[in-house]
């Protein structure tokens, strides 16, 4: 057991993984020799060698369509993509091939690679190093989408993807890669150090895609949340004084619906909680679920909280990220309904 | 405007766009294409660097000539059995074709798409790699699949998506998927193939394999963003891959000039990544396979990839839903220099006293038989929207390797709505 902070943790998954299993290389835009630009694949490239570990051209879509290649040939890729804004130019290649590969071909061939992508804002990223698309690769049938919200699921969660013989769009909350981050901007920032989801066992373990997590038991409102909006919710339910359970996804697809169902059956309300635009969000598909598998037990309508429908801005930052103040607001106004 | 603007006393600017020489109604005039003979282009040493190919990349590589001789230094020197092999393939490509161009029009399938004047292309590449060298085709390179002797019945099946189809009735007639013949699964999204093969190739020499892979694509997908992706990837890791365009002269009803044709060859766009490029006569059984074969021994030698351009015409229409009079001159085809690659290859076996037109004429008859007996065979099996398929459940299978919840939950409301209508679900 080692304390870790996120960056640390994801390095240790990718560490154990090259160990642990020959067929897995990792690649990407200055992921070799240079280790990154958050550090993640730091000192792979040495430990490993050149062939497990190396850089790419900047071409996204020639990443993400290469490692479809070798795993079609029989290796585990586990590409990078710098930022989850930069994923789009791979779109076509990650909705029309690697989601489909094993569907089109009758199980012939399939694409098991982990795309690891920062992703999320609160870091003064603007337009295009903040953005949350997990909806869109929600929406795309044969992909996983899985969102850590501490070290110890980084990792677990990180090898759980590798492991799996599907696509996994694996989106890293670059906010939390050195300290939980709750929202609370003007507060001195913290670091992993002391957090108990920040003791790591240094070797191989695994967390469950499609398991989510309760963070808080209670029993006035389901809060449903992934990723940095984690903390945020903590901070809010502190804020607001309701007891709220929190539940962390940590898996967008597939979906843990039976955790979610319990608890708001008996909470009987449900505050949705993510950074990216509300339209169309992935909080749609979660509000739907919980209206139509609770609609009995819901005494309020369902909440969301998101980011605004507009593209993510610079200087009005916190604005647009939905803090903890807009969390203790909406779980009020669920607990008032 | 102010009139000190710099260029402001030049004519005005004009948009440039391309047109095909012919349209329909026109008469056909080919004699403005360039066609060096054969045997004149020269064969360089494996492991010449790629900016050393830039004479080959705009001549044309070709072995056949007009007396149905091989000759010149790319002359394969094949056996005549191997040549009749490549030979009777290429026909049973061409048969195949028909009748499933006759399937579709019978409304027994909803589309099919022929490779007719490409048979060398796909035919003569397949006899020049190894069956176990991975196959990255676009969705018209059946030629591999039968040069491969993979089952007729089989394609037949996928195309009449019955319930003999391995692919489950999932995929659109043609969009094959042979894993056991080093085919991969055909996508209908253009080129995504080409940085796909480069990554199986980079995964067979890490691995430090033997083997390589070949990816196609025609002339008009040379404009995607993943052929440039593709190329520069390749050349970066000095990939073991074959990347072959086949320029058919037409995409649907866009013209090669719309994939930048006019201002110069598809084999010289490999120079400036750093790849081996060579030009090659499409309709040239022999050359294509000499080209091949000599990109093989590249790559299979580390010096990295090569791109060969097969300089071919469409014969047909694009698919079953295209009308090429609509667009083109119907004098095309019969006009086109470089002939008929079966013809051509039947002719040098007859120059070499090898092949007569008897045989000939019998093995046609032959081959159309066999591929009768096989669409009887497949039709056993069920045509498109009669019944036979495989059972509906099977809808739900593969989109990921285990099924989540909300599938099995669709799954069952399918089966559920289905029982209620009448219908049996699981139809057998």
């Amino acid at each position: 057991m080692t304390s870790m902070n996120m960056v640390q943790s994801l390095n240790s998954a990718l560490d154990v993984m090259l160990e642990r299993d020959p067929k897995v290389l990792i690649f990407g835009e200055d992921v070799g020799y240079f280790g990154g630009v958050f550090r993640v694949t730091d000192k792979l490239q040495q430990k490993h060698g050149l062939k497990r570990c190396f850089d790419a051209p900047i071409s996204e879509s020639g990443i993400i369509a290469t490692a479809i290649g070798m795993g079609a040939y029989g290796l585990r890729p586990v590409p990078e993509i710098q930022f989850a804004d930069y994923i789009l130019p791979a779109f076509d290649q990650l909705v029309s091939e690697a989601a489909r590969l094993r569907y089109r071909s009758g199980g012939e061939f399939w694409a098991p690679i982990t795309v690891r992508s920062p992703y999320g804002g609160g870091i003064f990223g603007g337009q295009t190093h903040s953005q949350s698309p997990e909806a869109i690769f929600a929406h795309i049938t044969g992909l996983k989408t899985v969102i850590p919200s501490n070290p110890y699921d980084a990792k677990g969660l990180l090898i759980a993807s590798i492991e799996c013989d599907d696509p996994v769009i694996f989106l890293e909350p670059k906010r939390l890669y050195n300290g939980p981050f709750d929202g609370r901007h003007e507060q001195q920032v913290k670091s992993w150090a002391g957090h108990p989801d920040a003791d790591v066992p240094d070797g191989y373990y695994t967390v469950p895609l499609g398991k989510a997590a309760v963070v808080r038991e209670g029993e006035a409102v389901t809060m449903l949340a992934y990723g940095t909006m984690v903390h945020v919710a903590l901070a809010g339910i502190q804020d607001s004084g309701v007891d709220a359970e929190l539940i962390d996804l940590r898996s967008i697809v597939p979906l843990d619906i039976d955790t979610i169902i319990e608890s708001v059956k008996k909470t009987g309300r449900c505050v949705i909680l993510h950074e990216a635009s509300r339209y169309g969000g992935f909080g749609g598909e979660l509000s739907a679920l919980v209206q139509e598998r609770c609609f009995h037990w819901l005494e309020a309508p369902v909440e969301r909280v998101a980011g605004w429908d507009t593209p993510y801005p610079h200087a009005f930052e916190w604005d647009y990220f939905p803090g903890p103040k807009r969390v203790a607001t909406a779980l009020k106004k669920a607990m008032q309904d | 405007m102010p009139s000190d603007r710099p260029g402001a006393n030049l004519p005005p600017l004009s948009l440039y766009v391309p047109e095909p020489r012919f349209r329909p109604g026109d008469t056909v005039d080919f004699t403005e294409v360039v066609l060096p003979p054969a045997g004149q282009a020269r064969r360089p040493d494996t492991a010449e660097p790629a900016h050393a190919f830039t004479d080959l990349a705009y001549d044309l590589v070709r072995v056949l000539d007009t007396d149905g001789q091989a000759v010149g230094p790319w002359n394969p020197r094949l056996s005549p059995d191997t040549l009749r092999d490549m030979l009777r393939s290429m026909v049973t490509v061409r048969a195949f074709d028909e009748r499933m161009f006759r399937a579709q029009r019978q409304g027994k399938t909803s589309f099919y798409m022929k490779c007719t004047g490409e048979e060398a292309v796909a035919v003569s590449a397949a006899f020049a790699l190894d069956r176990d060298d991975m196959c990255f085709p676009s969705y018209r390179q059946q030629g591999l699949l039968v040069a491969r002797g993979w089952s007729l019945v089989d394609m037949m099946n996928q195309i009449y998506s019955n319930k003999g189809d391995r692919l489950q009735g999932k995929q659109l007639p043609i969009m094959y998927s042979v894993r056991d013949a080093s085919f991969f699964s055909i996508s209908g999204n253009l080129t995504t193939q080409y940085p796909q093969a480069v990554g199986w190739a980079m995964a067979s020499a890490a691995k430090g394999d033997t083997r390589i892979a070949a990816a196609w694509c025609g002339e008009g997908s040379t404009a995607e963003g993943d052929f440039h992706s593709a190329c520069t990837f390749a050349s970066v890791y000095r990939a073991p891959v074959i990347f072959n365009v086949v320029n058919n002269q037409w995409a649907i009803s866009s013209f090669s000039g719309f994939a930048g044709a006019e201002a110069t060859t598809f084999a010289a766009r490999a120079i400036g990544y750093g790849i081996a490029g060579l030009r090659v006569d499409g309709n040239d059984a022999l050359a294509v396979y000499a080209a091949t074969a000599w990109a093989a021994e590249r790559a299979r030698t580390n010096q990295g990839p090569t791109l060969i351009e097969h300089f071919t015409y469409r014969v047909e229409g694009h698919s079953t839903s295209d009308d090429p009079g609509q667009y083109r001159s119907a004098g095309e085809a019969s006009a086109w220099p470089l002939g008929d690659p079966v013809t051509r290859l039947k002719d040098h076996l007859i120059a070499i006293d090898e092949w007569d037109e008897d045989r000939h004429i019998a093995q046609d008859k032959e081959i159309a038989e066999m591929v009768r007996a096989a669409q009887k065979e497949a039709e056993a099996n069920g045509i498109l929207g009669h019944g036979l398929h495989q059972p509906l459940d099977t809808l739900f299978d593969g989109v990921f390797e285990e099924m989540p919840w909300h599938l099995r939950e669709q799954q069952a409301q399918m089966i559920a709505e289905e029982t209620a209508s009448g219908r049996p679900w699981a139809r057998k």
